[in-house]
């Protein structure tokens, strides 16, 4: 049966929801800006927010490659730089005040634009109506603005860039005085005023979104859904909203407070301090710039959950479909989501060992920080045992999954170093902290999204990606990451410092020259591969195989029993009752039961 | 003993929802709990910064001046805009209750009446920044002394202006919002629906908004 007829087989039946179901040829006539610009569609939102967020992705990558070429050659020039950047490349090499724009807007970029948004926005928008089932968000306008005050914010920090004194350079943590301060970088003039304002509207359309997931995961679960039958993928989500509904907020109120101190003369976080340029003390008294950390950190820290979260969930569901294999320990998943989500508010000053806190509140947070090892832990050993005498299938998605366990696995364990205050004081701010951060949360939360769009590709576009791309990507990106990020950990271990423009005149480091260079070559070559992820995305997407049955991975969730193209409304005609939790793989010689399929009378509990 | 939920009653099991509300109001319970979280966390800062300062001025002293009658009432004023405020909230109450009896004409009276007091608490704190402000209290800059009559930092003003400027914002929507319920009632879009759901959350957040100030109000006034 044709796609077109089993959408126009059934009548239209009235809904819970006010959404009515039509075809992609419904009743309705759509028009181009309401079906792909200002929809209110969550499938189309979530590609929105999934092609700004690779658009942003590929910026920020792009970034990170420039300042890998001035650390791996810092006594060469490349004049194709001086074409591209003009001042900011002056004879081919990258000037400071730029090395320090690029590092802050690639770290600003990547956590909060491409894996908050980017991941978030994307997956939260797809999965939750079509795994709760839902004919859409609670409120689908509320989710358009969601995606378009993440477009002005993106606007605003994308034209950020091609001002004159350049973007925000004072690290994406943007510490005061730096931050608060025209005359201590270039970069703390407008571009600072721009980095503020497009966060504000990033604060805005991530409270936005994340209201909706709430109330759509609680209010909108079809019958029969209960808590304990959604996908963990839904539970993830539903901390993730949580944690951003209530951090954001206090970021929100530390950068109001830090305008004032640029604009109103205020003293938040601004004292007496010297400044060299000047030579004179600022008039300012009684400000704090620890209090900015406070704040910004209470955000900051809850901040790599909101990350990683969306990550394992994804992790899970792609993990036990192609494993097929129930999950094991659904409930111990749950809840070890949960005790992260409480444990994020209470770990903040872990990166604030070195500010001059109180080492007694130092070891209280050392405590709460180690405990946090305890649901990762639990976490692990229970992806671990569900590949365990799984049937596996190698499939992108899949393996993409392995290696996100992998990846966190092994960044978590540096964790643990730096968790402890009296350790932290040595690698505090060097290269120990950068490989740590970017395996356990920049990398493990792109393969965990990577998971996720290899695996849910198919129902977004109806095709699938190609497969050859695909493994040379995963393969390559595997490696890559560890080759890039590993012997970073050396490097910290030897104390060299982060956020270094040259090292060359440090004898000590002068040993690391090589290994610097190294690490910026296979940076280039793991850009280069993510640019054939990027392609094998927009050539499958008009050209990829297409689907043809409904359930390609034989899984039990409820979005594949939607049209294969579903239409906005998701479900023609009735919105299928859930009868069992999305597990039951492998259960009584079946290799699948779906969630819309009633409990036989002699069958088994899970 | 009788339970106003059936024991067979499944509430979180899907189909409906598990508090039995609408998502709105879902809604506007978690944006009231992000919002708590930014009066928060600027209530906190602003404790931090006053317990790490040498002294800080004395509202009793600062805040002592009424409209006509002069100088010399402390807190008269500020008790006068709480009184406007809490008002504001029962008439708010009332509004919700003739929401709840689809009462179309009661509804608007006590919206009016909201609408009123929110208005006088903005025209008061609109009066008692104007008069700070001529005695040369602003952003970064404060006259007053602190209780033992050493100089002060400009934090007190800093804070107070931020603080309270960020609270009359809030006063200020939520104005709006009631204003723009009124027109709704007015056009008769409740009674079409069948329910006054919108009084209610536009209700919530006016409670909210009052629960604020009354920390406002004790972190600046009374301390």
């Amino acid at each position: 049966m044709s796609n077109e007829t089993v959408i126009h087989s059934l009548p239209d039946t009235a809904s819970t929801h006010d959404i009515e179901p039509d075809g992609h040829h419904g009743h309705h006539k759509e028009s181009f800006i309401t079906k792909y610009i200002f929809s209110q569609d969550h499938k189309m939102i979530c590609k929105q927010f999934l092609i700004t967020g690779m658009i942003w992705a590929i910026i920020g990558g792009l970034f990170s490659v420039l300042f890998r070429l001035q650390l791996g050659y810092p006594d060469q020039t490349f004049p194709f730089l001086e074409d591209f950047l003009g001042k900011w490349a002056k004879g081919g090499r990258i000037e400071p005040e730029f090395y320090y724009a690029l590092v802050t807007m690639h770290g600003t970029i990547l956590v909060f634009f491409v894996l908050t948004q980017g991941l978030s926005g994307t997956f939260a928008n797809f999965l939750i109506p079509l795994q709760v089932g839902a004919r859409d968000m609670a409120s689908p306008f509320m989710n358009m603005l969601s995606y378009w005050f993440f477009f002005a914010s993106s606007v605003v920090l994308l034209s950020s860039m091609f001002i004159e004194t350049g973007p925000a350079s004072g690290g994406w943590t943007s510490y005061p005085p730096l931050s608060a301060l025209g005359d201590a970088s270039l970069g703390s003039n407008t571009g600072m005023d721009l980095w503020l304002i497009g966060m504000a509207l990033f604060v805005v359309s991530s409270l936005l979104g994340g209201l909706n997931y709430i109330a759509t995961i609680l209010n909108m679960r079809t019958k029969g859904m209960s808590m304990t039958r959604v996908p963990l993928t839904i539970w993830a989500i539903f901390f993730t909203a949580i944690l951003g509904v209530l951090s954001f907020p206090v970021l929100l109120s530390g950068f109001i407070l830090l305008l004032f101190d640029r604009h109103a003369g205020t003293s938040f976080y601004l004292s007496d301090i010297y400044i060299g340029s000047t030579f004179k003390a600022l008039p300012n008294e009684g400000g704090s710039a620890i209090l900015y950390q406070h704040l910004f950190w209470f955000l900051g820290h809850p901040e790599v959950y909101i990350i990683i979260l969306p990550a394992m969930g994804l992790v899970s569901e792609v993990m036990s479909v192609n494993a097929r294999k129930p999950i094991f320990g659904y409930m111990a998943m749950v809840g070890s989501l949960f005790a992260i989500t409480v444990l994020a508010f209470l770990v903040w000053a872990h990166h604030m060992f070195v500010s001059g806190l109180n080492p007694f509140l130092g070891s209280v947070f050392v405590l709460l920080t180690l405990l946090i090892a305890v649901p990762s832990a639990i976490k692990v050993f229970n992806w671990l045992t569900t590949l365990w005498r799984g049937n596996l299938r190698f499939t992108p998605g899949m393996l993409f999954a392995i290696g996100f366990v992998s990846m966190f696995i092994s960044g978590g364990l540096t964790g643990i170093f730096l968790g402890n205050s009296t350790i932290d004081l040595h690698l505090h701010d060097t290269y120990f902290v950068v490989a740590h951060f970017h395996i356990v949360m920049g990398v493990s939360a792109f393969f965990g999204m990577f998971a996720g769009i290899y695996h849910w590709f198919p129902k977004m576009f109806g095709r699938y990606l190609n497969n050859t791309m695909a493994y040379i990507h995963f393969w390559v990106t595997l490696a890559g990451a560890y080759l890039i990020f590993w012997p970073m950990h050396y490097e910290g271990l030897a104390g060299m410092p982060r956020r270094y423009y040259d090292f060359s005149p440090w004898v000590s480091f002068n040993n690391f020259q090589g290994l610097n260079r190294f690490i910026s070559i296979v940076s280039i070559i793991v850009f280069a591969v993510q640019l054939l992820f990027v392609f094998n995305f927009f050539y499958s997407v008009f050209k990829g195989r297409k689907v043809k049955t409904q359930n390609p991975w034989g899984a039990n969730t409820l979005e594949w029993t939607t049209p294969i193209n579903p239409g906005h409304g998701n479900w023609v005609g009735e919105i299928p009752e859930v009868h069992r939790w999305a597990y039951d793989y492998g259960k009584e010689g079946r290799e699948f039961v779906p969630q819309t399929e009633p409990v036989g009378a002699n069958e088994q509990k899970h | 003993m009788a339970t106003a939920v059936p024991v067979e009653q499944k509430w979180w099991s899907g189909g409906r929802s598990p508090f039995n509300v609408e998502y709105g109001k879902l809604m506007m319970w978690y944006f009231l709990m992000s919002d708590a979280f930014t009066f928060g966390a600027f209530l906190i800062s602003y404790g931090t910064i006053r317990f790490s300062s040498n002294g800080w001025p004395d509202a009793n002293h600062v805040f002592s001046s009424f409209p006509v009658l002069g100088s010399g009432y402390p807190l008269l004023f500020v008790s006068l805009m709480t009184f406007i405020l809490i008002m504001s909230s029962v008439t708010m109450v009332l509004a919700v209750a003739a929401g709840h009896a689809n009462d179309r004409a009661g509804v608007m009276k006590w919206m009016v009446w909201t609408i009123i007091g929110g208005l006088a608490f903005l025209s008061c704190q609109a009066w008692e920044w104007t008069h700070l402000y001529h005695e040369g209290a602003w952003w970064g800059s404060n006259p007053f002394t602190n209780f033992d009559g050493s100089k002060a930092s400009t934090n007190f003003t800093n804070f107070f202006f931020t603080i309270t400027g960020f609270h009359g914002f809030h006063v200020f929507s939520g104005v709006i919002i009631n204003i723009v319920m009124l027109i709704m009632t007015y056009n008769g879009v409740f009674d079409r629906r069948g329910h006054y759901n919108m009084i209610e959350k536009a209700g919530l957040y006016w409670h909210f908004v009052d629960l604020v100030w009354v920390f406002v109000f004790t972190c600046f006034y009374l301390f």
